[in-house]
């Protein structure tokens, strides 16, 4: 630094510290070039070749020139690096070979056998030479002739330790040259010793380290060995290095710590051992802690103080390495580690001492790297430093609770002992950070003071972690510091504010489906709705909370209990009432409907049985249970028509509700699948397709909001429908698990009725399943009676007793005694009496018969898919009179079905004269063109028409029965001159029936028309 | 011996979660839960730099005085989380790696070949 007297300056482990190079000779000389050369050494890097293989560096060499002197030269067996001198140089500018002889020889042998004494061999002669003082001598000698001189007094076979310096005062290039000469051979020379002189310090450290098994070794000696080594390296500005240096030391302690605890115990770790008595956390604020690295050095460290000086050292190195992120990543390794080590090494800690000491930590390393960094690097690496904000927080929330600073009554007097012992631990602050305001120190001392002062305090470091996590987006990390946040604002008996931070963090697990902490955030939500008077949301989180199984019995039964209490209290608000979601409380699992299909006559009775699984651990008494049922008439389509309906809907009548339990949140990529149905509206009066289309059935399950959408939550609001059409069941107890529960309705309107909204009211709470889904629709139809008329047989045969079926479809009508059916009898037709007529009366309520599907022939009509399991016979009075057939049909209740036969004749009539009769009851032989084109047989049928008025309708109803002729006799006299009377008598036609006037002769032809068919037709028919 | 083994779905749901001794559950729930945060980013970074995910162990997650949290992404994104006591020094990075090898294992031989991972519904033991 400089060439002042003093040989020995204290040891100053600073960055100014330099390799120290002593010079001899003439101290004026020296004093004089010394400028130049402080300046110059530094300037030009030189590489310099590292041994064990490690990679050459350039290196800025700079130099701390002091005055020779004997005791700078270390003894045998010194460590001391820093005071190391690497270079011993000579200054001499003699020109004379007189004075030489007389005073320099003298003087440089003596400086030769000094350092030879101590074996030191890194060494220089620099002679300068000046041309103005050579010209000013006469008798100068050449000037070679001094320079061969020392090389071959001193130099013996080294002839590069003697250097020449021409003129280094002037200002000419042959001066550059000769101090750039200089320079590089002092820089070589100086490496070559670092080199040398490094090394063998090296190989001595690592001789140290080998014996460390040994019993005598001592940590803290070799501790300090290493250390030198760091400080040159250092000096010489190889940080890295240096970090190296206290790294080792780092892992090599903590592997002995972990020995110690798998119980290979090192004697020197007992001296860490000491309960620890102060806590007053890292300092990082000078480079180098004396005091600490004292207490080393007189093996008198704590675990603590060494771990706080090598952090402090390691903190000094990374900060010059441009490296502040990584302080902050070691520190907070380094302070968790302290915690494990003091616990492995099973050290006394008083109760908070650590809390102490990490808090300190944390708010010391923040500073730290505060202090030199600026606003925007601090910003831009939060996620570097956000852990030990956090970590000092979560400290300083257990001190708050250890200190009795949290509690509404504030600490106590053993709480406050306790204080002051944390606090005699801290020390006096320390003179670095005492003009700082918001030192670590004061800031602990402050917060440990008063209840206020621990509230502002603990909120400030809360509120900026939570911030700064949300700032990078750690959010999970953010509400997990907020629920924290929430439990001392509970124990502050500030539920307001608790509760802001417990619905996030209950957001925040729901959505990821996290049911654990979804339970315990719940039960502190619980509580806090319960202290802010929220009933509503208290009862459902208390039904939440009931239905958890994650809860021990207990606590199920203690929540439901709430709910029951709040239910049978009186209400101040008799109409009031509290709506929760049911889904916590029971679930409805499936629905059966009775009759199958779910298509009910009017006046009819339909069952709805459900399964709902009661979620509580308790038998509930539910006052009622509704369904609430959304109706619509419909009336043009032709999907709600009787007949389709019968026709079309399913029958099993069992809808399974899919259960949501699952505590999984449907993900925003896999929403539930497009349930897509093709939809056809046909015109209502000639069914045919008006318009086609797709429509999705689940819009209200993709078409939600995605933010309201907290899959397990269900919002608040319920909105509860009123409808006009409910059903009901009343006092109902609902065990836990799977519960039965009937609805029975009679049929009102027709219509589709949808069941909307479940719900179940336990006193003033009524817990409400908003939407029923899948949809769940029950129909309602209404029908006209019809009366329809079929023979029983394919077709009916004239001239022979036939059967013909009656079918009354009472729909909405019920038949009173009396009604009958009057029957204008055809002439043609004789409708035959029988004693014993009876008629079968069914209910149509059951569902569709298989079996009359068989039978062709009938129009799908509910009415007729009657069920013979309820049928009943009923007597069937018919009575005749010349133009009337009356038949009293027996007394049967609307939507039943009275089937009976009757025998029917068709007599065959006379032979048309002038045309066929179309009058009533005339029969009507014609030939069916149509039959004729399609079977390519000739079949003669005849059709009669009967008039039938009905009980319920005051038009008469026009019925035609075909009748089939299966033969014909034609009995012709066909005369000859003489025209006589023409008989004829005809049962059946044929298609030859005219043109046969050449012959007369009497010809009965019978002309088997299609027999063989009629045939089998008859003996097939049943 | 890690004291809690998580396995977790790419949406970020728990499918598995074992651990030992069970009194410590909720903290260990918490825990795990929120070292996702630091799975996040490293995702979020993979993705940025657009590189092929080859490493499949995720380093040191989330460290805590008494615990260490590990992780480990699957390439379809599916996360074990291992939490290990910190005083357990015999567990190095190299016994970590191993056991989430194992559990990787294992977690393939539970899974079917063809199921779609986010389809997977807890397991109840491995």
């Amino acid at each position: 630094m400089d060439a002042s007297e003093e040989p020995l300056p204290p040891v100053i482990y600073t960055m100014e510290n330099k390799p120290i190079v002593t010079c001899a000779g003439d101290q004026n000389l020296f004093t004089s070039v010394y400028p130049t050369l402080s300046q110059q050494l530094p300037r030009e890097p030189m590489e310099w070749r590292r041994s064990y293989g490690r990679a050459p560096k350039m290196i800025h060499l700079e130099s701390n020139f002091v005055q020779f002197k004997e005791e700078l030269l270390p003894k045998e067996g010194n460590k001391a690096l820093l005071t190391f001198p690497f270079l011993h140089i000579y200054w001499t500018e003699c020109c004379d070979t007189e004075v030489y002889k007389a005073t320099v020889k003298d003087d440089l042998t003596k400086w030769q056998n000094v350092l030879k004494a101590h074996s030191s061999v890194d060494w220089l002669i620099v002679i300068v030479e000046n041309d103005a003082k050579k010209k000013n001598k006469t008798n100068i000698l050449p000037r070679t002739s001094i320079v061969d001189k020392i090389r071959n007094d001193f130099c013996n076979k080294q002839s590069d330790r003697c250097v020449v310096l021409s003129d280094p005062l002037k200002d000419s290039s042959r001066t550059q040259e000769s101090w750039n000469a200089f320079l590089t051979k002092l820089r070589t020379l100086l490496l070559m010793s670092f080199t040398k002189n490094l090394g063998k310090f090296e190989d001595d450290m690592r001789t140290l380290r080998e014996k460390r098994t040994e019993p005598g070794w001592s940590f803290c000696e070799y501790f300090m060995v290493q250390e030198e080594l760091a400080f040159v390296f250092e000096m010489l500005q190889q940080f890295e290095d240096a970090l190296v240096q206290y790294d080792e030391l780092d892992a090599l302690f903590s592997q002995y710590v972990v020995n110690f605890g798998a119980g290979d115990g090192a004697n020197w770790l007992t001296f860490f051992c000491q309960p620890v008595k102060s806590w007053n956390g890292l300092i990082l604020r000078k480079p180098i802690d004396m005091e600490k690295r004292e207490s080393i050095q007189r093996r008198e460290a704590t675990l603590l103080d060494l771990r706080s000086y090598l952090f402090s050292r390691q903190c000094t190195l990374l900060l010059f390495l441009q490296r502040p992120w990584e302080v902050a990543q070691r520190a907070l390794e380094l302070l968790h580690n302290c915690v494990q080590e003091l616990k492995l090494l099973e050290v006394s800690v008083p109760p908070g001492a650590l809390d102490c000491w990490v808090f300190l930590s944390c708010l010391e390393v923040l500073q730290r790297i505060e202090g030199c960094c600026d606003r925007a690097q601090i910003d831009s690496n939060i996620a570097h430093t956000v852990g030990l904000w956090s970590y000092a927080t979560e400290k300083l929330k257990s001190l708050g609770y250890l200190c009795g600073l949290v509690s509404e009554k504030g600490p106590n007097s053993e709480d406050l002992n306790r204080t002051v012992d944390l606090l005699a631990g801290l020390g006096a602050e320390r003179p670095e950070t005492a003009n700082t305001a918001q030192s670590p120190y004061k800031k602990l001392k402050e917060a440990l003071s008063s209840v206020e002062a621990f509230e502002k305090h603990y909120l400030d470091l809360s509120h900026a972690t939570i911030e700064m996590y949300t700032s990078i987006g750690r959010i999970r990390s953010a509400k997990f510091v907020g629920k924290d946040l929430a439990e001392f604002y509970m124990r502050k008996k500030a539920p307001q504010k608790a509760e802001i931070y417990l619905q996030g963090a209950l957001k925040n697990y729901l959505a990821e489906g996290w049911a654990l902490p979804i339970t315990h955030t719940r039960k502190q939500l619980a509580e806090c709705q319960k202290h802010l008077g929220q009933i509503e949301n208290y009862l459902q989180t208390s039904s939440l909370l009931a239905s958890d199984h994650h809860l021990t019995e207990e606590e199920r039964k203690h929540f439901c209990q709430e709910i029951l209490d709040f239910a049978s209290q009186p209400s101040d608000n008799p109409g009031h009432k509290i709506v929760l979601p049911m889904q916590s409380f029971a679930q409805l699992r499936d629905l059966h409907f009775d009759p199958s299909n779910a298509v009910v006559h009017v006046g009819g009775v339909l069952c709805i049985e459900i399964t709902m699984y009661s979620q509580m651990p308790v038998p509930v008494h539910v006052e009622q249970i509704v369904v609430n049922v959304h109706f619509s008439i419909e009336k043009n389509s032709y999907r709600k028509t009787a007949e389709w309906l019968t026709k079309h809907k399913t029958s099993n009548g069992i809808i399974n509700f899919p259960p949501e339990t699952a505590p999984f949140p449907v993900s925003q990529n896999s929403l539930p699948a497009l349930e897509l149905y093709e939809m056809f509206e046909r015109s209502p009066s000639d069914n045919s397709l008006n318009t086609t289309g797709i429509i999705c059935r689940n819009v209200h399950m993709l078409l939600r909001r995605q933010e309201s959408s907290s899959s397990l939550e269900m919002p608040s609001g319920v909105a509860l429908e009123e409808g006009a059409h409910v059903l009901r069941c009343s006092h109902v107890t609902l065990e836990p698990g799977a519960n039965q529960i009937t609805f029975r309705t009679q049929a009102k309107e027709p219509g589709t009725y949808t069941l909307r909204q479940l719900c179940a009211s336990v006193g003033s709470v009524w817990f409400v399943l908003p939407h029923i889904y899948p949809i769940v629709q029950y129909d309602v139809y209404s029908q006209e009676p019809q009366l329809h008329v079929e023979p029983l047989a394919d077709s009916l045969l004239a001239g022979i007793p036939q059967k013909v079926k009656f079918t009354v479809t009472t729909g909405h009508y019920t038949i009173k005694n009396g009604d009958s059916l009057q029957l204008s009898n055809a002439e043609a037709m004789l409708i035959l009496c029988q004693a014993e007529s009876r008629a079968m009366v069914y209910s149509n309520t059951r569902g569709e018969v298989p079996t009359t599907q068989a039978r062709g022939g009938r129009p799908p009509c509910p009415a007729l898919c009657g069920c013979e399991e309820q049928s009943s016979d009923a007597a069937l009075r018919i009575q005749s009179s010349d133009k009337v057939t009356s038949i009293s049909l027996p007394v049967a209740p609307a939507y039943h079905v009275i089937e009976f036969e009757l025998e029917v004749l068709s007599l065959p009539s006379a032979p048309a004269l002038g045309g066929e009769s179309d009058m009533l009851g005339m029969a009507e032989p014609h030939r069916k063109h149509k039959d004729k084109q399609k079977t390519g047989h000739c079949m003669v049928t005849t059709d009669h028409k009967v008039s039938i008025d009905c009980p319920w309708s005051i038009y008469s109803t026009v019925i035609a029965l075909t009748f089939s002729v299966p033969f014909r006799t034609t009995h012709a006299l066909l005369s000859s001159g003489t025209r006589p009377s023409t008989a004829s008598s005809q049962c059946s036609s044929s298609g030859n029936s005219s043109g046969q006037k050449s012959l007369p002769l009497l010809c009965i032809a019978g002309s088997l028309l299609d027999f063989p068919q009629l045939l089998r037709n008859s003996c097939l028919s049943p | 011996m890690a004291v809690c083994i998580e396995v977790i779905a790419k949406e970020n749901y728990p499918f598995y979660i074992r651990s030992t001794p069970t009194e410590n559950e909720l903290k260990f729930h918490c825990m795990v839960h929120t070292s996702l945060d630091v799975v996040d980013e490293k995702i979020s970074a993979m993705a940025k730099a657009l590189v092929d995910q080859r490493e499949l162990y995720q380093d040191l997650l989330y460290p805590t005085e008494d615990y260490k949290v590990y992780g480990y992404l699957t390439n379809s994104k599916v996360k074990f989380v291992m939490v290990v006591d910190s005083s357990n020094t015999a567990l190095r990075d190299n016994e970590i790696r191993s056991m989430f090898r194992k559990l990787h294992n294992s977690y393939m031989d539970v899974v079917q070949p063809l199921l779609q991972p986010g389809g997977l519904h807890p397991v109840q033991g491995l």
